[in-house]
């Protein structure tokens, strides 16, 4: 029987015959932790003894879940982390240096890795195909010192995509469209899988997008095929030697497998305050927004940015909806430049906030007033998640937040184009 | 033998629920993030939990963030277990990784303030309350042990490297 890429990778890095449901150890080749789960992590370290990281060079701080800080004890824990990086060796991205998951894809990810972070989104990474998931401070904490953690070999559900997706559609709405399909706990414990010949039409930014939704369904991990888009992807960071193709046994055993037809996907929202719950964009024409937030992990990437651009071009934002927007890293905030993204953005009445989480996580950047709403391209809606319980968030993509902002309503981006 | 009483929360609660993302700046004062355990699902919560007793949830508790955080003010609130329907994976791992048990089972008639009895060696919570019982499923051989000594920093402080 032939294996799923969760079983090669786990197998190939435990040195064992990995089959689902069977308890390995691994071998990891990243492990880091960010600037709101990282002095746990630190901490949890010290508690145990340990005095040196079992690989230094494969551990890696980000500070970018409060970057620059708003306050003087994250501005405290960001020290601490400085000083556990000058201490230890590894290595540390400050404040500015972009959101974890976006340099892990840009720099540091390979196919076939095993990756763990202490931010439930390090399923990003998976769209290089690394067998890439999250954990709390402890188990990161342990890998920082041990070099290795324990798995569960998951379940595989195939998810097979066909075709291609029609003009105004975007990769959010297709993993908006199976989370509100499979439910908010519909892969938990298990790895998505994605295939199918719709997979050759999807760039490296999509897939990252789909990766990193993964666990909003519950997945342990979102997994992508290493193929030809993987390799020019690799070869357009100045990493062409980290390619390695990578796929399932074409008779590998799934629990299940979902066909999706690309060009059936219509522009789709998540509203408050589940990603489970959803409908499509022109369903919810009248919902008035306060804010729009395009960035983060999720589609915080160039082509988002340049999707933003071109429907804001020579236009404004409605005067009751604020615009802000976040490149996820330097290199796109500065491709974003070259490409003369920003100038269109700020002429339209945008706010560039400096490339890391912004007003994600609720901390600073963006923090909700009692009652409005947000339509942002985030990954979670959570009542609370952007700093106020009083709020109300709807997911999108940067296409129909860029409709949005403009109209001050929610908006099917297909009408602005 | 786990005594206590039933404290019911519903389906899908967030770690945002359990801990939001806006006290992050607290993260390093834990006594005072503490304070606000799972106040966006109950407000009344903390002043209600008293040493010993169990969340009672439904489908997917703890979906969301990687934050330990959110099992850590769980467990600093005094609660000695939490029974649900399903959990989220990495919650899962977290509650055990912090030596707080976590057991899967039918939870719907159980109601808020049931005088519960769990034996978790037997896989057997008795309502006490409702003078009836039910069992949960067994979790994997590696985080009974990882409960066993008290969370994944004290097993391997003991054994020094995982035993699977």
């Amino acid at each position: 029987m032939g294996k799923t890429l969760a079983e090669k990778i786990l197998s190939q890095k435990s040195g064992s015959d990995a089959r689902s449901g069977d308890i390995v150890i691994a071998r990891i080749d990243l492990v880091f932790a960010q600037d709101t789960t990282g002095p746990l992590t630190v901490r949890q370290f010290q508690a145990c003894g340990f005095d040196r990281l079992a690989n230094p060079e494969k551990t890696t701080l980000f500070l970018d879940h409060a970057a620059p800080s708003p306050n003087r004890s994250v501005s405290n824990d960001h020290m601490l982390l400085h000083q556990f990086a000058r201490e230890t060796g590894c290595l540390i991205y400050d404040v500015g240096e972009g959101i974890c998951h976006q340099i892990v894809a840009e720099s540091l990810a390979k196919p076939g890795d095993i990756i763990v972070g202490a931010d439930s989104h390090t399923v990003t990474a998976g769209a290089l195909g690394a067998f890439a998931t999250g954990m709390g401070s402890s188990d990161v904490a342990i890998a920082f010192g041990l070099g290795k953690t324990w798995f569960r070999v998951p379940e595989s559900i195939k998810i097979v995509v066909s075709g291609k997706l029609s003009k105004g559609v975007g990769a959010k709405d297709l993993i908006l469209h199976l989370i509100g399909n499979i439910g908010a706990d519909g892969a938990t414990y298990k790895a998505l899988e994605f295939g199918g010949d719709g997979l050759a039409n999807m760039s490296m930014s999509d897939r990252f997008t789909i990766a990193n939704m993964a666990v909003e369904a519950g997945a342990k991990a979102g997994l992508f095929p290493a193929d030809r888009v993987t390799k020019n992807y690799l070869r357009s960071q100045g990493r062409g030697d980290h390619y390695q193709p990578l796929s399932a046994d074409s008779d590998a055993s799934y629990e299940r497998t979902i066909n999706i037809d690309l060009a059936a996907i219509e522009p789709t929202v998540a509203k408050p305050h589940n990603v489970d719950n959803i409908a499509l964009a022109r369903e919810l024409k009248g919902t008035k927004i306060q804010q729009v937030f395009i960035g983060t992990c999720t589609n915080g990437r160039l082509e988002d940015i340049a999707i933003v651009a071109s429907l804001l071009k020579g236009k404004r934002r409605h005067p009751e909806t604020r615009l802000i927007v976040a490149p996820a890293s330097p290199q796109v905030l500065l491709a974003a430049i070259r490409a003369g993204y920003i100038q269109t953005l700020v002429e339209a009445g945008a706010i560039i906030l400096p490339p890391g989480c912004g007003a994600c996580l609720g901390l600073h950047q963006g923090v909700l007033g009692d009652g409005e709403s947000c339509l942002s391209t985030a990954n979670r809606n959570f009542k609370g998640r952007m700093g106020n319980p009083e709020a109300f968030i709807y997911l999108g993509s940067p296409a129909t937040a860029a409709a949005t902002a403009l109209t001050g309503e929610i908006t099917d981006p297909r009408e602005v184009m | 033998m786990l005594k206590g009483r039933a404290l019911k929360l519903g389906d899908n609660i967030t770690t945002d629920h359990i801990i939001p993302g806006r006290l992050a700046h607290l993260r390093s004062d834990l006594s005072e993030l503490a304070k606000h355990v799972l106040e966006d699902a109950d407000p009344t919560f903390a002043s209600r939990v008293k040493a010993g007793d169990f969340i009672v949830a439904g489908n997917n508790f703890g979906l969301g963030s990687s934050r330990e955080h959110a099992p850590l003010v769980i467990k600093m609130a005094g609660v000695s277990a939490i029974l649900a329907k399903s959990v989220a994976r990495i919650f899962f791992r977290n509650a055990i990784n912090l030596g707080l048990p976590v057991l899967i089972c039918d939870t719907d008639n159980i109601d808020d303030g049931d005088e519960l009895e769990i034996d978790p060696g037997q896989g057997v919570v008795k309502d006490i309350t409702k003078a009836s019982q039910l069992t949960f499923s067994k979790l994997p051989e590696v985080m009974l042990r990882i409960l066993d000594e008290g969370g994944l920093i004290p097993y391997i402080k003991k054994y020094g490297d995982f035993r699977v």
